[in-house]
């Protein structure tokens, strides 16, 4: 299911637009994660607060979210450019890539409801598209 | 049996009566067809369902919306046993339509969103787990009765 012109060009006129909200966007997204798959809580054990809102979680959604910012602009060849990503996913955090899927569609679910205009349908299948190759991407060098 | 807390209810029935039910209906059955374009296969008869414009227009994909979201009041209304309340519709689904329940899984996704984008801020990390749960739980009772 790999990424159309019409994708690619969907995707980067999108998060051209909303790209400038990625703080509130990525630590929604986030906070949502852990609040609706507690299972991925798992992972921040050493933070002291796991609610939404705290400042951990805003940091480090930004965080996630100038990930998926940067893997915008290297649409072109995820594989290549998300390599560095991938070893830190793979060797270092070693996230379980299963919840690639459920941030992805976190990250859905705010978009939808920040822009409900801006998301439609059309918009909706590119970048669910999008999402998918970043993940294969990001566990590209898990084994 | 499934617990439910007095929040989770009362989000659910608050959800659920503030609905519109033919928007929310077409506009998530149509999201499906064309995020998942696969689902397709269930709706030969439906016309034109080429791009999205075509699928978004179409008055048999928003009637449908609207008879599959009113479905939906059957597990609403008997949150306490839906797996019971479901049997027959799981039969139907079964026997009858042969979809494939991992489709249950893809609307529910389409839905949740759908919903987000009408509830906006409203939507908060609270009442998209109860949401999420609601559906999970409909989701498991429709594939009950597939053997």
């Amino acid at each position: 299911m790999s990424l159309s012109a019409k994708d690619k060009l969907a995707v980067k006129t999108f998060f051209g637009k909303v790209g400038a909200k990625a703080e509130d966007i990525g630590s929604d997204a986030l906070a949502r994660t852990l609040f609706v798959y507690p299972q991925t809580k798992t992972y921040f054990s050493h933070w002291a607060d796991l609610s939404p809102g705290s400042p951990q979680v805003k940091k480090h959604g930004l965080t996630v979210m100038n990930g998926v910012l940067s893997a915008v602009e290297l649409i072109d060849d995820l594989k290549g450019g998300l390599l560095t990503l991938s070893e830190l996913h793979a060797f270092m955090l070693r996230v379980d890539p299963a919840n690639f899927k459920i941030i992805n569609h976190n990250l859905l679910v705010v978009l939808s409801l920040m822009f409900p205009e801006d998301f439609t349908a059309e918009v909706h299948v590119s970048v669910d598209k999008f999402l998918a190759q970043v993940s294969l991407a990001l566990s590209e060098k898990y084994r | 049996m499934v617990e439910w807390t007095d929040f989770e209810r009362t989000t659910i029935q608050d959800i659920f009566s503030k609905m519109n039910y033919e928007v929310v209906g077409q506009q998530a059955l149509a999201r499906c067809l064309i995020v998942y374009p696969w689902t397709q296969r269930y709706f030969g008869k439906f016309g034109n369902l080429y791009n999205a414009s075509a699928i978004m227009g179409n008055p048999m994909v928003a009637a449908h919306g609207a008879v599959v979201l009113h479905g939906l009041d059957k597990a609403v209304k008997n949150m306490d046993n839906i797996k019971a309340a479901y049997a027959e519709l799981s039969v139907l689904h079964s026997e009858k339509l042969h979809v494939d329940p991992d489709n249950f899984r893809l609307l529910g996704d389409c839905l949740t969103i759908v919903v987000a984008g009408q509830l906006g801020s409203g939507f908060t990390p609270e009442v998209q787990a109860a949401f999420q749960k609601f559906l999970a739980v409909v989701v498991s009772s429709l594939q009950r009765q597939y053997h």
